[in-house]
């Protein structure tokens, strides 16, 4: 979220009163994190004092000057407070249940993966401004593709770049009517997804049945047992636990988003994407092929798009159901817009939704609790509604988004 | 239908032959039924190639069989005896289905004639079942019209609630409605689920094992005024829905609201300068949108679902977007609405499982040839320079052909 944009630009020129901001937020976050295991501290004056340190740091990061930065640093601190003493009231050894930091951290990665595949796909898309609500449905034709081109070749890579044609093929066909035919970015993106759900769940039946796929060559997982080695012994165990068993393309989906910042912000290609997003007129008049620009950067989207899916499909599930996806081109439309079209924005968006996907089902692990899960899954969708509000640093879009050019 | 459309088609692009302008304007006037109906034929095309391709089946035969299942053939008189009897009774399925559609598609149409693409309608329609619900299983020594009265218009309010969110955040802080709705859904999706789940508050307490409400009291259900009433016959909701496109008509085009809604549609920058105010229209028309989810919603409880379950929360998304699918193909008429939201109910009735002969062609496929169909509706809808491509493509090459005519 902001926190990895505003360090992002920290780091550029170090400003006291940003660092105070970010101090503050920090001091909020540990405020709620201390009360959690494996620490559970059960005296209440230590989150308290926590979170009045990071009010404190956040107003004086207001008053110096960065407003919203601060303001969100005392509502974060302000919210650790009240978040710790609520875990408080819990009991430990239900806390324990749900907690395992370890598994929770691999779980989240698990979980974001599809999100930051579709996110930095949907990011391409929009920075050139176009309007992708079709993210949805590319995963789907990923999903779907990925593991029929890995069963029919028996080739797990190619599966996956069959997955990726699919979806590429798919936004191929939203860029034509988005951006030649000029009709509304939305109302295609709608079709998209409508045209992906009735085509994939189409070909499953007619290929498979109702007997699903069987088995099909899958991802391998990528196993980094030196983590464990690593000194002290708590650290290694911790890290070989996280990171020691997950699947290649979870490495994959971190450095497309590298890959994404590199791009965007550090290439001449990436100059022009931003550019024909933001005044497409401009970049016109300057000799850039605004449709040839869009063009490649829609059917990028909707190649990466299907990596998220063929993630779900082969990497995780390892079998296809119809409408597999279930909304996650939604939340990754959602990550999209809270990480304020920005790769390291996005992906700290994708890790807190998939950090609230991973919660939800443990919460369900204790019986008292088993009905909040369900609850708890609001909690992507909430944050976004309130970003796009405004209410936590304003959203705002590529200038020139959702709107089609005419060339002159 | 001479109804001008809420989204204006993109500016054409000057043309030096005078002729052109006179032409599309012909094409504009008689396009009001003809595209549509060619956008639907197209589609109904492809999706046969796609049936004659997959399965080699004759896809009209396909067709055939899928038309028999929607009951519309009881309008034949030549249909008698045994067979008319059936006839009647998949009808009745098919227009409880329209009834849903008609009143879905009213609210995507009516907030696209304020300039709005209202993808709400699924959170709208969940708030709209379960309030409704609720209010049903309430007060049940309540008199029958009241309650029925009641109930049905406390969705309406949930719905308008619902929506007028969208709407008081597009008004105060800009945020895009798409994404506002889009992040509704999934948080009504998710407390709709926690509402009705397991163990949730509104679980009927008589069936622990099975996640559904309270059944609404006798009194507050719809009367059954066509076939049988345990066997699902079709309730006075389908005049309720026929009674809504009236009204959807008169207060677009007969009140002082629907002008200024119309306006701010048109041209929200011109609307504001001739004085009426943006935002207050952009709130009152998604509330009023969303008042007709809602009442979609309360209305499929009362009348025939009479419990909300889980899986009908769940797969509401089809039968919201299903509305989308039903405005645009209307072009935002009322009479459009009608006949398109009649297309799409005879589709899900006719493949359906229950109504569509496995030996002819599987339910499954047909079920989704049904959101194929749909997709390439929306799709073609959403381009209507498509048709004004080809028409400039023609003629370019008649006057090239003359051209080249006249220099040999």
């Amino acid at each position: 979220m902001s926190v990895a944009s505003v360090a992002e630009r920290a780091t550029v020129r170090f400003d006291v009163a940003k660092a105070a901001g970010i101090v503050a937020i920090a001091l909020g976050a540990l405020a709620f994190w201390v009360t959690l295991p494996p620490l559970t501290v059960r005296t209440q004056a230590v989150p308290i004092t926590l979170g009045l340190a990071g009010i404190a740091s956040g107003l004086w990061s207001w008053r110096h000057g960065h407003v919203r930065l601060g303001w969100t640093g005392v509502m974060i601190a302000f919210l650790g407070i009240i978040v710790g003493l609520f875990a408080m009231q819990a009991a430990v050894g239900n806390l324990e249940v749900v907690i395992t930091w370890s598994a929770l951290t691999a779980a989240t990665l698990r979980f974001a993966t599809p999100l930051i595949f579709a996110a930095i796909g949907g990011l391409f898309s929009e920075r050139s401004g176009v309007v992708n609500i079709g993210l949805e449905g590319m995963m789907l034709m990923g999903a779907f593709f990925g593991i029929y081109g890995a069963d029919v070749t028996d080739s797990w890579w190619l599966g996956i770049l069959i997955g990726m044609g699919a979806g590429a093929a798919l936004a191929f066909v939203h860029a034509v009517f988005s951006i030649h035919l000029r009709a509304d970015q939305i109302v295609s993106g709608t079709a998209i997804n409508f045209l992906a759900l009735g085509l994939t769940g189409y070909l499953f039946i007619d290929l498979y049945g109702t007997e699903g796929t069987g088995e099909v060559p899958a991802v391998p997982d990528v196993h980094l047992d030196f983590l464990g080695r690593i000194p002290p012994e708590g650290l290694g165990n911790f890290l070989e636990r996280a990171f020691g068993q997950l699947n290649l393309m979870i490495w994959l989906a971190l450095l497309t988003v590298v890959l994404a910042y590199i791009v965007i912000f550090r290439t001449t290609l990436g100059l022009r994407i931003r550019s024909v997003g933001e005044h497409p007129r401009a970049a016109d008049t300057v000799g850039i092929s605004v449709y040839g620009v869009r063009y490649l950067a829609v059917t990028t989207s909707g190649a990466l798009a299907a990596l998220g899916g063929v993630y779900l499909s082969i990497g995780f599930v390892h079998s296809f159901t119809e409408n597999m996806t279930a909304g996650r081109g939604f939340i990754a439309l959602a990550a999209l817009i809270f990480g304020k079209w920005r790769p390291f924005g996005v992906l700290g968006a994708a890790l807190l939704f998939g950090f609230a996907s991973a919660v939800a089902p443990r919460l369900e692990n204790v019986e008292s609790w088993a009905t909040y899960g369900t609850l708890f899954q609001t909690l992507p969708y909430l944050l976004t509604l309130i970003a796009v509000a405004g209410l936590i640093g304003r959203s705002i879009p590529p200038a020139a988004i959702g709107r089609p050019y005419e060339k002159q | 239908m001479s109804e001008q459309q809420a989204t204006p088609p993109p500016e054409l692009p000057e043309e030096p032959a005078p002729s052109m302008a006179a032409r599309f304007a012909l094409y504009q006037r008689a396009g009001g039924i003809i595209t549509p109906v060619l956008t639907a034929l197209l589609a109904f095309i492809i999706g046969g190639l796609v049936v004659l391709v997959t399965t080699g089946k004759n896809p009209l035969s396909t067709y055939r069989a899928i038309f028999d299942g929607t009951g519309l053939n009881w309008f034949f008189p030549w249909v008698r005896g045994q067979e008319r009897m059936l006839a009647a009774e998949d009808l009745q399925q098919t227009l409880l289905v329209t009834t849903t559609l008609i009143l879905v598609g009213i609210a995507v149409a009516f907030a696209f004639r304020c300039g709005l693409f209202n993808i709400g309608g699924q959170g709208q329609y969940i708030a709209g079942m379960i309030v409704g619900s609720q209010v049903g299983v309430w007060m049940p020594d309540l008199a029958h019209v009241p309650h029925m009265i009641l109930a049905a218009g406390a969705g309406a309010l949930a719905g308008a609630i619902w929506g007028g969110i969208a709407g008081i955040l597009k008004a105060t802080v800009g945020a895009h409605e798409v994404i506002s709705t889009i992040m509704l859904n999934w948080i009504a999706l998710w407390i709709g689920s926690y509402l009705v789940g397991f163990e949730g508050p509104l679980q009927d307490p008589a069936q622990v094992f099975v996640p559904v409400t309270e059944e609404v009291s006798q009194g507050a259900k719809l009367n059954v005024f066509w076939g049988e009433a345990l066997a699902q016959g079709l309730h006075i909701g389908f005049f309720v829905a026929i009674a809504a496109l009236i009204v959807f008509w008169l207060v677009l085009n007969r009140t002082t609201l629907g002008y200024e809604v119309r306006a701010v549609g048109f041209n929200a920058e011109a609307a504001r300068y001739g004085g009426i105010s943006v935002g207050r229209n952009y709130f009152l028309a998604m509330a009023i949108s969303g008042a007709f989810a809602g009442l979609a919603g309360s209305v499929d409880i009362l009348g025939w679902l009479f419990r909300v379950d889980l899986t009908s929360v769940q797969i509401s998304s089809q039968i919201a977007f299903m509305g989308i699918a039903v405005a645009l193909l209307g072009r935002n008429t009322p009479l459009g609405i009608f006949f398109s939201a009649l297309l799409f109910g005879a589709l899900l009735n006719g493949t359906s499982t229950r109504n569509l002969d496995p030996a002819v062609f599987q339910p499954e496929l047909a079920g989704n040839l049904t959101l194929i169909i749909q997709g390439l509706v929306v799709l073609f809808v959403g381009a209507d320079l498509l048709i004004l491509y080809l028409w400039r493509a023609r003629t370019k090459l008649r006057r090239k052909t003359a051209q080249a005519v006249t220099q040999s």
